[in-house]
């Protein structure tokens, strides 16, 4: 017990590590399952078959690997871009290494993983609004894409904030999975420590209850939201 | 002078043919009204003419524009075609005042101020002067329909169409509907009436159009009509709706 108060400042660095990695990945995620959303639901086929593309990989593949894409796979196509560059092209020099740091490797592949799932959110959310809301959007002029903008979309935000409180946790924990390129989140820090003062029982329950905390002062917070905005369609005045 | 000119007007949905050839004049000024049973496609037409929905083959001309050519521009002209719907169709995350706002200065560009001015002005016609604040959710369905209507009439519309806009209505708010309708026909405003409400139609409609099986039967002044229709088909309709 006094092991783990000792290094309780290592946990809490970990646990921030871990928070800043989800809140950045699940931001930009954000935007790209917006955008992929949108495309899922575009008239255009082909954005159509992008979008779809998109999500059914990210989807149907572990993120483990995607982050080994990324922070190994991802080097060598850029290395042989290079070389293609510079022998069809004479371009360069270009700088000796291709490696991507881990950091960058890691915000990449989880936003990457969370913006397919996201886009699944905001497509549920944008086809759960009633059909009539657009027809009198366009029966008043607007253009389709105003109607999405001023219609569509504000009212979609009200209905994903909870499924995408529940994306943001799953990223949270999903996240701990960056220990394999050498991220030190807080399970890594947990290994870490465990490496130095073997205590694992005691260890990995800390690093279990820090997420605990995390999580449940996610799903609080979203409920919080949810209230406040009205979730459900009633306004509070 | 028409306004709309439908010509040989065809709308399928997959194999069910709704509309058979429809072809229909309405002048301005005029208060044109259409009955017949469900399924008879007559709420399709009326969602032809601001093409919500999209023809199958035919044409729509709002004012000498055909609508069912792909170059025009459809936002601009729906800008002169008001809609009132069954269900009301309210932005929900606006209240009522916004509610009417919104397209005024999306739309028109007008400033916020102007556009409230408009919206304050438009709910006191429909003596909704009380409500400019509350959210959609907070009315009843009639008191949410006559916003509907303001927020229709706010775009200065040269045409109001009206979709069953007393159909999902409890009967004690039908009436307070109907007479904003009234009031408007009073003035003069261009109106396609779709409704189940046979009194409305005999009082208010210059004209009445019988529909079934995705053709007009019948057409005529609505005492003809009611009083005297000469398709077997309208007479039977009439002797349903009417005991």
């Amino acid at each position: 017990m006094e092991a783990i108060i000792r290094t309780l400042p290592f946990f809490i660095n970990g646990a921030l590590e871990t928070l800043k990695i989800t809140v950045i990945a699940v931001g930009i995620g954000s935007f790209l399952g917006l955008i992929a959303g949108l495309g899922r639901l575009s008239r255009n086929r082909l954005i159509r078959a992008l979008a779809t593309c998109y999500v059914d990989f990210v989807r149907g593949t572990p993120l483990l690997v995607q982050i080994f894409i990324v922070y190994f796979g991802f080097p060598q196509v850029i290395q042989q871009g290079k070389t293609f560059l510079q022998t069809q092209f004479g371009l360069g020099p270009f700088s000796e290494t291709s490696h991507i740091p881990a950091f960058i490797a890691a915000i990449v592949a989880c936003s990457i993983n969370s913006g397919a799932y996201v886009a699944e959110i905001f497509r549920a959310g944008i086809q759960s609004i009633e059909k009539g809301q657009r027809e009198a959007a366009l029966s008043l002029g607007m253009t389709p894409r105003q109607t999405t903008l001023y219609v569509i979309l504000p009212q979609a935000f009200r209905r994903i904030v909870p499924p995408l409180g529940n994306e943001f946790i799953a990223m949270l924990k999903d996240t701990s999975l960056l220990f394999s390129i050498g991220i030190v989140e807080l399970t890594r820090q947990g290994q870490l420590l465990n490496a130095a003062i073997f205590q694992p029982f005691p260890i990995y329950l800390t690093v279990a209850l820090f997420y605990l905390i995390m999580t449940l002062s996610i799903s609080r917070l979203v409920d919080f939201t949810e209230r406040r905005l009205g979730v459900r369609g009633h306004h509070q005045s | 002078m028409a306004i709309i000119k439908v010509r040989n007007l065809k709308k399928r949905f997959g194999k069910l043919e709704v509309l058979r050839g429809i072809n229909l004049d309405v002048a301005e000024g005029e208060q044109l009204v259409v009955i017949g049973p469900s399924g008879s496609g007559k709420s399709t037409l009326l969602r032809c003419l601001n093409m919500l929905e999209e023809p199958s083959e035919g044409t729509i001309e709002f004012e000498g524009i055909d609508l069912t050519d792909k170059n025009t521009d459809l936002p601009k002209v729906r800008e002169s075609i008001g809609m009132v719907f069954q269900s009301f169709n309210l932005f929900p995350h606006k209240n009522v005042t916004e509610n009417i706002t919104l397209a005024l200065v999306k739309v028109k560009g007008m400033k916020q101020e102007e556009a409230k001015n408009v919206a304050y002005t438009l709910l006191e016609k429909v003596g909704l002067s009380d409500k400019v604040n509350a959210y959609p959710s907070q009315l009843s369905g009639g008191q949410q329909q006559r916003v509907a209507i303001a927020r229709a009439l706010a775009m200065q519309p040269k045409v109001m169409l009206f979709d069953e806009p007393t159909s999902a209505l409890d009967p004690e708010m039908v009436g307070e509907v109907l007479s904003v309708m009234r009031d408007l026909a009073r003035e003069g405003m261009t109106m396609v009436v779709v409704t189940h409400e046979m009194k409305f139609a005999q009082e208010v409609g210059d004209r009445v159009i019988f529909m079934d099986e995705g053709l007009i039967v019948e057409e005529g002044p609505p005492e003809q009509i009611f009083r005297n229709p000469q398709n077997p088909r309208t007479r039977s309709f009439l002797t349903r709706v009417m005991q």
